[in-house]
């Protein structure tokens, strides 16, 4: 046992420090900039990684629905840090409030009569849908001329309500909140499902919530998008005008603009780092913990677990709000560190599948594995770009310049990255299924 | 009266007509997401890029074919370029077979290894694709652009509302229904089709029987590509082809699927003529509609919509979403091939 355990931490530092290495390349090859940039992402990625594993790697449940959570938390972003709308606020706000409770006390409703006439078939649909269509039509009536009031306002520069104005690492607790709320209320709802249908189910709610962030413009532009984020970080120009920067910029050989901006982003990956090393102690704890172990008997089996006398639905609800949380969390980091908010650049391919392939690449069930998996896939991500160029000059360099083959492969050369990604998962889950850092054996 | 048909005329342009098509691509790609599950027993989230990679093969042969002056006249090129469009989805579906899932059958996986697997093989197809032809919009259609003229159908019957149909509308509905004709055929009538029947509804039984399971898996592998393939090929023509709109246009199959019944051929295809219908009903203006039917005195001021058009394709994600929730086993009820 022992001398597995040890192997295993070997081989997790020689992976790490491989992957520093990377880094330190990319540092000294292209700039320390683009290093630091890679870095910061590659932190947040290893944060939505420890949500998924926890769901996926403790717990065995398939949650596509990660690009949700991200949103939702960047969507915190908004709602906590821009100073509020006061004029919308005032115009629309009752409005917008009022709809909203229209909008509970029909789900409540529904759910009631749901209940009350469970066992009558017929009735039971039917009643619940009478209740349903007559509350979306109180709903648009008093959501509507609110709506295109508060859309009228300026709305070229506002036209939403805004936020709160309060600091923006806030966001990262309410964003966090915001997803293990919307979490729970999915889980309750799809955690019966058989495994692949809670997958489509879970994708297709992340997607109904993507469209929501698109096209309700009151509540964050939509596809307007918020720039201009306050910042929990100094900004670069400020940083220009001190004179301690202008020595480190001498010191470093580098200009006073590419100092500011590596001091800021510098900045935001100590802020990344302790919460990624807050989290990856937390979720060990949880793991090596009695509750980690009845997370493992029940994705082991699940019946025998049942038996045993664990409450599995009760169990699969907690892990999902939680992994959930973390992915929320690192969706609000993420719309700070770009310090804007824009629902058109959530996609599944980026925000849901790439998360689960960094999983399953970095060894599902061990969380070191998995924030390897983040740093390496997001890196490979990025980099796949220069490389495939690279490797693709290098193998066209025999052709005629004039050949249109090799314009077509020079140009179609960032593609590869797709191509990569899915030789990836696919070998790794062919030859080495339980991922670079495969879970500890206990 | 008249005010009658032309509410109807406008009924038949806005939803009936465009469903019709819309549904009959959701159709095709639901009936190949159908028969891998019953037979492989797992969500294909590949199926999307399958189609994609059908398109993009038609469209490379369509513009050879226009390259050497060939043409149908009338007809979209792209029609001849379909079976080569085939053809070259059954290859690299084959090929994919023998690479990857046979490895997963050999060592009996469980479906969430395929699933994960299948996303691994939608990365990689989805890559090629982009390759190959580039990430931008293509258009591909040639030949009429009409059937029916919205004018020519005015004049005709002297109505207020036009009725418009499209040549690769027309095309879609008719290539749908030839293509599912064909399937159920084979499914009902032919021995192979038969054997993959009773391998979908018992595997054991069906091994102790004598069907070889390989041979199976291949022809189902064979009749999704083609489906796919078809179905691909066709909403590209009639939309115009992207290679990202095929991941998207993957839920709203997947629903289809499910809503009506997960292994349900019938049901998948009544899947997605009822998420093409909702989608398109519950989302169209019915102000004119109303206008036509209901004395002047009661006029609709509003646009009287249920729904912003924004949401059409969210909204079938609510359908799935829905039915996943009161009756997972679709309408139909999933699972007799």
């Amino acid at each position: 046992m022992t001398g597995q355990g040890s192997a295993n931490r070997y081989r997790t530092a020689l992976l790490f420090s491989a992957m520093a290495v990377l880094l330190a390349l990319v540092g000294m090859i292209q700039s320390w900039n683009v290093a630091f940039t890679l870095l910061n992402l590659c932190l947040i990625s290893a944060i939505m990684t420890l949500g998924v594993n926890i769901q996926w790697g403790y717990a065995g449940l398939v949650n596509f629905g990660m690009m949700g959570f991200t949103a939702l938390g960047g969507l915190a972003g908004v709602l906590v840090a821009v100073p509020p709308v006061t004029k919308a606020v005032a115009a629309g706000g009752a409005g917008i409030l009022i709809a909203l409770i229209v909008a509970v006390i029909t789900v409540i409703a529904a759910v009631f009569i749901w209940r009350r006439c469970a066992g009558s078939g017929r009735r039971q649909l039917w009643a619940t849908t009478l209740v349903v269509v007559s509350g979306l039509v109180v709903f648009r009536l008093v959501l509507d001329p609110a709506v295109s009031i508060i859309e009228a306002i300026e709305p070229a520069k506002t036209g939403y309500l805004g936020g709160l104005g309060l600091p923006i690492l806030l966001s990262w607790i309410v964003g966090a909140l915001m997803a293990a709320g919307v979490a729970w209320v999915i889980g309750k709802i799809s955690l019966g499902l058989r495994s692949d249908y809670l997958a489509i189910a879970t994708l297709g709610i992340s997607e109904i919530i993507i469209y929501v962030l698109k096209n309700e413009d009151w509540l964050a532009r939509g596809v307007k998008n918020v720039n201009g984020l306050p910042r929990p970080v100094p900004y670069e120009v400020d940083l220009q005008a001190e004179p301690w920067l202008i020595s480190v910029s001498e010191y470093l050989d580098i200009s006073v603009i590419d100092a500011s901006s590596l001091i800021v982003k510098i900045c935001y990956a100590a802020f990344f780092v302790v919460v990624l090393a807050v989290l990856y102690r937390l979720a060990e704890a949880a793991l090596d913990s009695p509750w980690g172990r009845m997370m493992r008997a029940i994705r082991d089996n699940e019946v025998s677990a049942n038996a045993m006398g664990k409450n599995v639905t009760a169990r699969h609800l907690e892990v999902f709000v939680i992994g959930s949380a973390i992915v929320g969390l690192a969706g609000a980091m993420l719309t700070t560190l770009d310090g804007q908010f824009t629902p058109a650049s959530y996609q599944p391919l980026r925000f849901t599948f790439l998360i689960w392939v960094m999983v399953i690449v970095g060894g599902s069930g061990n969380n070191a594995g998995s924030i390897l998996g983040g740093f390496l896939i997001w890196f490979f991500w990025i980099e796949a770009e220069p490389i495939g160029l690279w490797f693709i000059s290098a193998i066209t360099a025999g052709m005629a310049d004039d050949s249109w083959l090799k314009a077509h492969l020079i140009e179609n050369a960032a593609h590869t990255r797709l191509m990569t990604m899915g030789l990836v998962l696919m070998l790794v889950l062919r030859f080495a299924p339980r991922g670079l850092i495969p879970e500890k054996k206990r | 009266m008249i005010d009658l048909l032309n509410a109807l005329v406008l009924i038949t342009n806005f939803i009936i007509v465009p469903a019709m098509t819309y549904g009959s691509q959701l159709a095709l790609g639901a009936l190949g997401v159908t028969m891998i599950y019953s037979v492989l027993r797992f969500s294909n989230f590949a199926h999307g890029e399958m189609m994609s990679f059908g398109a993009m093969a038609t469209i490379l042969m369509t513009w050879y074919l226009q390259g050497q002056g060939v043409s149908l006249g009338p007809l979209p090129t792209a029609l001849i370029a379909i079976p080569v469009g085939i053809v070259a989805t059954i290859g690299l579906v084959i090929m994919t077979d023998r690479l990857v899932f046979r490895y997963y059958r050999r060592i009996r996986a469980e479906n969430v290894t395929y699933l994960i697997v299948s996303i691994g093989v939608m990365f990689f197809i989805g890559g090629l694709i982009r390759f190959i032809i580039g990430p931008n919009d293509q258009v591909f259609t040639d030949g009429q652009r009409f059937i029916l003229k919205a004018r020519a159908f005015k004049a005709m019957t002297g109505l207020n509302e036009g009725l418009a149909i499209k040549t690769t509308q027309g095309i879609t509905i008719i290539t749908a229904i030839i293509m599912v004709s064909f399937v159920f055929w084979f499914l009902n009538k032919t021995r192979t089709g038969k054997s993959m029947r009773a391998y979908s509804d018992n595997e054991d039984l069906a091994l102790l029987s004598g069907i070889n399971p390989e041979r199976v898996v291949m022809i189902t592998w064979i009749i999704t590509a083609a489906l796919a393939a078809t179905a691909g090929a066709l909403y590209g023509l009639d939309k115009s082809y992207k290679p990202f709109t095929y991941l998207s246009l993957l839920l709203p199959i997947f629903a289809a699927a499910i809503v009506g019944g997960v292994g349900n051929p019938v049901g998948a295809i009544l899947g997605g003529f009822v998420i093409a219908f909702s989608e398109l009903t519950l989302t169209f203006a019915y102000k004119k509609f109303l206008t036509y039917l209901l004395p002047d005195s009661m006029a609709p001021s509003g646009l009287m919509q249920l729904l912003s058009t924004d949401y059409k394709i969210a909204l079938s994600f609510v359908i799935l979403v829905i039915v996943l929730l009161i009756r997972p086993t679709g309408i139909i009820g999933g699972k007799t091939l």
